[in-house]
């Protein structure tokens, strides 16, 4: 049985947000994933972000696939409902949860198998409707599940843990992401919570597509000398391209920012991103600038984290369909049910 | 036997060449003129430039089944002249564009040459026109030949292309040009005609995709998720179209939303999605589709998500014949995904019936929580049938099964998601948002207790599944029970029909009493089987089984699901994609029968 209630303790000193809710409040069943591994690095960060966002949690639906990464949303957010779907599907899940009510937020949760092998082609047609979510892909080269075959995303250079070479070249969830028209796209690192949290919280707050590609070593199959995608190397070679603050709705911006370094993006919510430009040569608001940053980091064997790209200003599906403003799963069935005086109208004409 | 208002004509053409709308018209004349009238359209999975063909059957007595046998044969396409010419019955007519004159293999059929391509050549320049108005001067010809309501088929023509003025005006002289060639040229009417009748009086003519799309629309559905596969393609359009006329707000908002879907796996993932997000939400599609659709069905079945999925049931198997039909996928679907895994599945027999089965599968799929197949096929689904129209009850309320809001979580003690309170094996659910801190559950296609918990425990597990099996008995007191026709209570013989198939077997079963043999009938509306199933098959000896497969599945399914004696049942299977014909269903049971056998009743 790998089911493990967490019992819930309260300590008078936990500190609350605005809800009156601690971080417990938040959190899950007990992770079941090997020790060290760095999803539970993400499930905390999920956890510190949603609690310092002051997030009702039951307004939260996570969704996932199959594998490690989507046993995730087991360990967090235990008052929110969850779907543990079928593999590489967890994309076109949320899109049918996200049609019947699109006031929640839809925090989707896969691996890099799930989503850059089994799950890619529902990947890039998520991207492209725009569908507004959080997609958390917890990154980790391998299938731990199934004893760390190689995946889709790992390095050619990086042979696995008995020294197999990788004969193939990644695939970059950022890239296909950014081409395919994702309105948010960052990379993090599950060692560089600083960096993780505000980047959590600004997915949150943004509407629309909202793409995390967070690296997160497998202690058990990828964590080995000549792995990258283990703590080691990705700490050494870990650049930053820009540093997030992320600052709410109601709140003032209380630090003084340089123009020419730093970049303010308002969301639709009204929350801002301060972003603090680490490489100059980047711009955030380009995609063809961010592809390059990307590509170029990456040629040089760094990773390059950060808010890669954003466009503050994407529809999201809705939008673009034109659905009713109100949730579709709360209309009553006397406005959906057109009645049979109409019926007849209808009849007539087919006669 | 043919005669007035009892005759098949068959139009052999071109597709892509415009062929369709006018032979449309001319069916629908023959209905508005109170006629019983089954047309149906034999066409090619291509665009253009492939035989198509439209039969059209006129029955005053009502029998809407294909008829063998082609009356009269309106020969447009060269291509198929051969087989086309075979099929006329001796005494019977040919019309054909004689403005290439042939000569016709056979001397007992009489034949009408018309130079249509050449009347069309004198009276329009544009090479188009010339092509498309061919198609309304045989039309006009037949109106004359066969006598039809001049009033009414311009009636028909005004309806059809409202809004298009210059274009009906051409419509008519095409029609005027060929009906004065044959009233010039042929003794008219022959004697298969037409004449006004009361058969068709209060009907409707519709295709079941359209008349499923409306279902759905009644039912509430607002997520409508698909790919494009014939023959399903026409419900997600039908419903689109609906969705602007009747489903949009002042501000031009609609409170429905229809994705077109990258594949069949992300349609049914997405319809998923919404049923466990408490909307009502549907698919369509055909047999790759329900491969394609097999996993996320077990998990829809086992995390008990309700959805809807229209099956419109081609020819297979693979890709097999696409726009054919066939009664097929009743296994795949009734077991469709690994494991223990069966699912409810309804069975319309014609559009009336896509729009309450339809509608219906919709409360079904919320009461029992779990998938609902709507199983028609291309010949309903695409060909225009005569029916009843539709009716909605008013004070009908619409069944979301159980489902605990905030208020009823508040009061629920000991909720849990999958636990069996009621005894009936359907447990509670809770949509997402509904409550800060109760009703919160995770969803999964692993194993689990009834508190939606992962669990490894065998024992555990088992009893979930039983719990699930307990359902699907109470599912089959819940769905529509099967319709049976007793027209003598002291025969043994009886047979088992469902779907498309009804038409020719109520023929059959007349043509049958004819010949001095009673044969009772029983038509499944649904799986799994309601008690009254196993009870008809119970009180006769012999049970034909007619369907459109060549694995007689839905025997199977009786001997497997409602254990009855295999050697009672006996297979009556047609499966050329043709829709079938009484004289199949009455040939077969006679030849079963011996000669006999039959003097003896």
């Amino acid at each position: 049985m790998s089911y493990i209630q967490k019992p819930v303790a309260y300590h008078p000193a936990l500190k609350k947000n605005a809800l009156g809710l601690t971080h417990r409040d938040y959190e899950g069943a007990m992770s079941t994933l090997c020790a060290g591994c760095g999803h539970d690095s993400i499930t905390a960060a999920i956890i510190e972000a949603c609690f310092e966002l002051d997030l009702p949690a039951h307004r939260v639906a996570k969704i996932s696939g199959i594998g490690c990464s989507s046993k995730a949303p087991t360990y967090f957010l235990g008052r929110s409902h969850g779907f543990n779907s079928v593999h590489g599907r967890m994309p076109s899940v949320t899109t049918g949860a996200n049609l019947a009510n699109r006031e929640l937020v839809y925090l989707g949760v896969s691996g890099d198998g799930d989503t850059a092998s089994i799950g890619l082609g529902q990947f890039a047609h998520v991207v492209r409707r725009r569908l507004n979510m959080i997609y958390v892909v917890m990154n980790n080269g391998c299938y731990g599940l199934t004893k760390g075959q190689f995946s889709a995303t790992n390095d050619r250079t990086s042979p696995s843990k008995k020294g197999d070479p990788n004969p193939f070249d990644p695939i970059d969830l950022c890239q296909m992401a950014i081409q395919l028209g994702a309105g948010f796209v960052a990379r993090s690192f599950s060692g560089d919570k600083r960096q993780l949290i505000p980047l959590i919280k600004a997915a949150i707050g943004y509407r629309g597509f909202a793409f995390l590609d967070v690296i997160s070593p497998c202690v058990t199959f990828n964590n080995h000398p000549a792995s990258t995608k283990s703590y080691d190397y990705v700490r050494a070679h870990n650049q930053a391209i820009d540093k997030l603050d992320f600052v709410p709705e109601e709140s003032e911006i209380t630090t003084d920012y340089d123009e020419g370094t730093s970049v303010a993006v308002t969301l639709h919510d009204g929350s801002r991103l301060m972003l603090h430009k680490l490489d100059q040569s980047h711009d955030p608001r380009d995609a063809d600038a961010a592809l390059m940053t990307i590509r170029r980091r990456a040629a040089e064997g760094e990773v390059a984290t950060g808010l890669l790209y954003v466009d503050e200003n994407q529809q999201d599906l809705h939008d673009v369909i034109g659905t009713s403003p109100r949730p579709l799963n709360a209309i009553p069935m006397a406005e959906l049910c057109p009645g049979s005086a109409k019926l007849e109208s209808i009849n007539a004409r087919l006669r | 036997m043919s005669g007035v208002n009892d005759f098949v004509c068959k139009f052999a053409t071109v597709n892509g060449s415009g062929s369709a709308s006018a032979n449309t018209m001319f069916a629908k004349t023959v209905f508005r003129m109170g006629i019983p009238v089954s047309p149906k359209n034999i066409f090619p999975s291509n665009i253009q430039g492939l035989p198509t063909w439209y039969e059209v059957r006129v029955s005053e007595k009502g029998y809407l089944a294909r008829r063998d046998g082609i009356d009269l044969m309106v020969a447009m396409n060269p291509q198929t002249y051969r087989e086309d010419v075979a099929e006329v019955v001796p005494g019977g007519w040919l019309l054909y564009d004689s403005s290439m004159p042939r000569q016709w293999p056979r001397e007992d059929i009489e034949v009408l040459p018309i130079p249509i391509a050449a009347i069309c050549a004198r009276k329009w320049s544009d090479p188009r026109q010339r092509q498309l108005f061919k198609n309304m001067v045989y039309v006009g010809a037949l109106s004359a030949l066969i006598d039809m309501d001049l009033d009414v088929l311009k009636g028909v023509v005004a309806d059809q292309l409202r809004g298009k003025e210059k274009l009906v005006a051409a419509n008519l002289d095409a029609i005027a040009l060929g009906r004065d060639y044959a009233l010039t040229h042929f003794q008219c009417p022959l004697p298969i005609r037409l004449r006004r009748a009361e058969g068709a009086r209060g009907k409707i003519m519709v295709t079941g995709n359209r008349a499923a799309a409306l279902g759905a629309i009644y039912a509430g559905a607002t997520v409508c998720t698909w790919y494009p596969i014939t023959p399903s393609t026409s419900v997600a359009e039908a419903f689109e179209g609906y969705v602007k006329r009747l489903r949009t707000d002042s501000d031009g908002k609609t409170l429905a939303a229809v994705v077109q879907a990258e594949d069949e796996l992300a349609a049914i993932g997405m319809a998923i999605g919404a049923g466990w997000n408490g909307a009502r939400a549907f698919t369509a599609t055909s047999g790759p589709g329900i491969s394609l659709m097999s996993e996320f069905l077990g998990l829809a079945y086992f995390a008990e998500v309700p959805v809807v999925l229209f099956n419109v049931q081609r020819g297979g198997p693979s890709t097999g014949m696409p726009t054919r039909t066939q009664q097929s996928d009743i296994m795949a679907c009734a077991y469709a995904s690994h494991g223990d895994t069966k699912h409810v599945l309804l069975f319309p027999s014609d559009p009336n019936e896509c729009f309450s089965l339809g509608a219906e599968a919709f409360d079904l799929a919320e009461r029992l929580q779990t998938p609902v197949m709507v199983l028609s096929d291309l010949d309903i689904g695409m060909n225009e049938w005569m029916t009843e129209p539709f009716a909605w009850d008013d004070a009908r309320v619409h069944d979301r099964g159980k489902v605990l809001d905030a208020a009823g979580l508040d009061k629920a003690l000991d909720w849990g998601r999958y636990r069996d309170m009621d005894g009936d094996g359907i447990a509670y659910r809770t949509l997402p948002g509904a409550h800060p801190d109760k009703g919160a559950f995770f969803t999964r296609g692993t194993s689990h207790d009834s508190f939606a918990r992962y669990t490894e425990d065998g024992r555990v597990n088992a009893d979930n599944l039983r719990r699930i099996a307990r359902k699907f008995e109470t599912a089959a007191h819940l769905v529509p029970k099967p319709e049976v026709l007793t027209r003598d209570a002291r025969s043994r013989l009886g047979v088992v029909y469902f779907g498309a198939t009804q038409p020719a077997v109520l023929e059959a079963l007349d043509d049958l009493e004819a010949d001095g043999i009673r044969v009772n009938a029983m038509r499944i509306k649904a799986f799994p089987f309601s008690p009254e199933v196993k009870a008809f098959c119970d009180a006769h000896d012999r049970v034909f089984v007619v369907e459109q497969n060549r694995d007689a599945q839905m025997r199977a399914l009786l001997m497997i699901e409602a254990g009855v004696d295999g050697d009672k049942l006996i297979a009556a299977v047609n499966f050329d994609g043709m829709p079938l014909t009484a004289a199949f269903v009455r040939s077969t049971i006679r030849t079963y029968m011996g000669p006999v056998k039959v003097a003896a009743e």
